[in-house]
């Protein structure tokens, strides 16, 4: 019964979303107060439904319900609580179902947290937010039916995929998808200004918080898939340019862009077109990797050919709503005009740069995850576009990114001094040159990490030296921490975003220093790698509630003393016989230990594979510095509720003129 | 007990690992080659992974086989040339230059290099339009007139 009721909100959400997309449109057009006023109601409305149909699967997951066809072919009686409820979104249906969540969960949360907004963008954004969901719902019921029931009902389920048990699902998917549905939000702005024609400054400020949310857990939830990837592929790759990655690095990179673009926008009126076009096309990718994702397009072209009836309502959706805006898009941008003038060397000209950059290498990932199936749909011929060609692509064009950021933030707006700039950066270059050069003595092998290592020096130290500008006059102790917390948060935002970059790019340049051993080793025989020694010290099996472990008790010593120990494993999944590998992983300082079992032979010793990467935490601790820097900028004070209501009322004379 | 729980091991179904001890070479040099050649080549039947990566069969042969060249005394070229002629350029990670990759390898430079010109182009447009906006009307120019005198404009 709960499974129907589930069932039936779905059903009376889209009936909800279809009048939610029309009612508040027809209203902002005819000036009509008490149908826009409809918008925000019919928005948390709408939420709250595909809440109770979501929370009614997962109801049906918890308590192994095996006559709903989902959970008999996804679950099993047996699987730990924390992957039935995980499960729910661990295959198609439910993860369209947490697709459409996440969208109503935008849409209520912009009509509860808009109050500064002018009534007829609220119901505009809110109305195409709502054609949005209303096309997915549409895809969720007619074609991907979570609720469909078996009868009879089986006794078991066939349990989720080994693959999948994994905490990482809890975390990945909801995270990548409200980054890759926040960016829906900036998209139905887009819409909604190019639909008003009123395209300002205020504008830009209304979509910043969202973008830079949607930012924020885009790069949380790339991060958290490739730590993911990372411990469960079992050889510590942590990024291996396949589409489904790509899918999500796509929208990342254009939704950078866009946050880069909309501060030119809000501070100095100008590349307002562009702008508006990066918000169309970050939705856009994010809709193209649902497309890639969920189509099955990727295994192979003919296997959508084979069953196309997913794949082509995504692409249906996909033509109407890009089509659409960019048509909205050629009406409206001839009449824009462009506005703040500035010179090439300025804060803006930096920032055009960043954007000239970011949107290639878009289009590099965007080519190389696309060509393959093109070509083969048109010529048949099969052709692999994979990791090597990304690394001599998109590689070359983040360079000169790392080495322009720093700059950007130094320049002035409207017309910069690059000498300037220059000289306050002598002792960030100095720093990245001093760090190429001890770090290749030290390290020695090829010059290719030393370089990137001293470059992400540059990088972490550059992103500080504008903020320190700031604070240095400072006379003593208490003043500069007074002034260190009066600065704007974006300030510290960008600097700490910046940095995290750094970061992240010195962990991928350590890469070039790891260690690799594979080695068959006896019990209690010690295998050097790096810096330590790893022993096996005892081989016995374990069981679990729906697997059976085969565990080798490992430790770790430094110089004769145990300093870490670890479990790496086999595990035999019953249900579906399979087995997967458990790594070993310790992190020691910034670096970690990693760890996999194959075979165990008879004469007792057992095939190992070892590594010690260095400073490999970097990648991960990075993302999360870039993020904190994005909730940094977030909390800005200029972006609470209310500020934006003045700076906008401010705004209209301005627009006026 | 030990035996016996290898035995059990055995027995479970086996699940290589990549690069496995007993494939590598005994030749550093050689071994270091093969595996740079294995990074670039595609595991046939895996999503999208190199088979030096993959833990599938096939990748495990085809490890063997570049390792089995390489003894034979190829070159890195040849080794590749080898797969290239078995199983086309689907094993190639990277796609080799030629007409059907045209598109695929030059479109990163052409996009940039149409933004940079498109950027130049605008930024052009942009210097030069101020300057006519900002004309004098009628009025200013009268007022300049009276201002200057009436040999204003002949210096």
């Amino acid at each position: 019964m709960i499974v129907e009721i589930g069932h039936y909100a779905l059903v009376l959400a889209l009936a909800l979303a279809i009048v939610q997309g029309l009612a508040p449109l027809v209203g902002a057009i005819r000036h009509d107060g008490a149908l826009m006023a409809m918008a925000q109601p019919a928005a948390v409305m709408q939420f709250l439904l595909i809440g109770m149909s979501f929370a009614a699967l997962a109801y049906a997951y918890v308590t192994s319900d095996f006559s709903v066809v989902n959970v008999f072919e996804n679950s099993h009686s047996l699987k730990p609580m924390i992957y039935k409820i995980s499960g729910v979104w661990g295959n198609h249906e439910g993860s369209m179902l947490l697709w459409v969540l996440i969208l109503a969960l935008f849409g209520a949360t912009v009509a509860l947290f808009s109050r500064g907004m002018p009534d007829d963008l609220r119901a505009l954004v809110l109305s195409v937010q709502s054609w949005i969901a209303a096309a997915f719902l549409l895809f969720v019921l007619l074609t991907s039916n979570p609720f469909a029931r078996l009868n009879p009902a089986p006794l078991d389920g066939r349990d989720l995929n080994p693959l999948l048990q994994d905490p990482g699902l809890a975390i990945h998917p909801p995270l990548l998808y409200i980054g890759y549905v926040g960016l829906s939000i900036t998209f139905s702005f887009a819409a909604a200004a190019l639909i008003s024609g009123r395209i300002d400054a205020a504008w830009a400020r209304y979509i910043r918080p969202w973008t830079l949310g949607a930012w924020v857990f885009l790069t949380l939830g790339i991060a958290m898939g490739s730590y993911w990837a990372y411990y469960t592929l079992g050889w510590g790759g942590f990024w291996f340019w396949d589409p489904v990655e790509n899918a999500s690095l796509m929208p990342w990179l254009a939704a950078t862009a866009l946050l880069h673009s909309a501060a030119v926008m809000e501070k100095r009126d100008a590349l307002k077109i562009w702008t508006i076009f990066l918000a169309i096309l970050a939705f856009s990718l994010s809709l193209l990797g649902t497309f890639l994702v969920r189509s099955g397009v990727l295994t192979s072209v003919h296997s959508f050919a084979t069953d196309p009836q997913r794949g082509v309502f995504i692409l249906a959706i996909l033509v109407f709503f890009i089509g659409g805006s960019l048509a909205l898009f050629a009406l409206r941008a001839s009449a824009l005009k462009p506005g703040g003038i500035f010179a090439p060397v300025s804060r803006e000209g930096a920032l055009v740069l960043n954007n000239l950059l970011l949107t290639t290498s878009c289009a590099t990932v965007f080519i190389g995850t696309l060509y393959p199936l093109a070509l083969e749909a048109v010529t048949g011929e099969k052709i692999s576009v994979g990791a090597p060609f990304f690394n001599l692509t998109f590689g070359p064009l983040f360079i000169p990114i790392i080495l322009a950021m720093p700059f950007g933030q130094m320049l002035a707006w409207k017309r910069g001094d690059l000498l300037g700039a220059a000289q306050r950066l002598v002792l960030a270059c100095a720093l990245g040159l001093a760090g190429m050069v001890v770090l290749y003595a030290l390290r020695g092998g090829s010059v290719v990490p030393a370089i990137l290592a001293g470059l992400a020096v540059y990088l972490t130290v550059g992103s500080f030296v504008e903020v320190y500008g700031r604070l240095r006059n400072a006379q003593n102790a208490s003043s500069f921490f007074a002034r260190a917390k009066g600065l704007p948060r974006s300030a510290w935002g960008t600097a700490i975003a910046h940095a995290g970059v750094g970061l992240t790019l010195f962990g991928l340049a350590a890469t070039g220093w790891g260690v690799e051993r594979i080695v068959s080793a006896k019990i209690n025989e010690p295998v050097l790698v790096g810096p330590y020694e790893v022993v096996v010290t005892d081989i016995a099996p374990r069981d679990g509630s729906n697997y059976k472990d085969l565990v080798a008790h490992t430790q770790i010593r430094e110089g004769g003393r145990v300093v870490a120990e670890m479990d790496p494993s086999r595990r035999s999944f019953t249900t579906r016989t399979m087995v997967r590998t458990e790594a070993g992983i310790v992190t020691l300082g910034l670096g970690q230990v990693y760890m996999n079992i194959a075979d165990v032979r008879i004469d007792g010793a057992i095939d190992l594979r070892l590594y010690w990467k260095p400073y490999v935490a970097l990648i991960w601790l990075g993302a999360l510095v870039m993020s904190l820097g994005g909730l940094l900028s977030m909390s800005d004070r200029r972006l609470r509720i209310g500020i934006a209501k003045r700076a906008a009322a401010r705004m209209q004379p301005a627009a006026a003129e | 007990m030990r035996f016996v729980l290898a035995l059990c091991l055995a027995l479970l179904p086996s699940l290589a690992l990549a690069v496995q001890p007993g494939e590598i070479l005994a030749d550093p040099k050689l071994e270091s080659r093969a595996r740079d050649i294995s990074a670039e080549l595609r595991c046939l039947v895996c999503q999208n992974q190199s088979i030096d990566d993959s833990d599938a069969a096939l990748a495990r042969d085809l490890r063997m086989l570049v390792r089995e060249r390489l003894k034979a005394g190829d070159s890195d070229i040849e080794v590749r040339d080898y797969l290239v002629a078995r199983y086309g350029d689907f094993i190639l990670l990277k796609p080799p230059f030629k007409m059907e990759t045209l598109l695929l390898w030059l479109t990163p430079f052409a996009v940039l290099l149409a933004g940079a010109a498109a950027l130049i182009a605008f930024s052009r447009r942009r210097r030069s339009e101020p300057v006519a906006a900002q004309a004098l009307s009628e009025a200013e120019k009268h007022r300049l007139q009276t201002l200057l005198g009436p040999d204003g404009d002949k210096p």
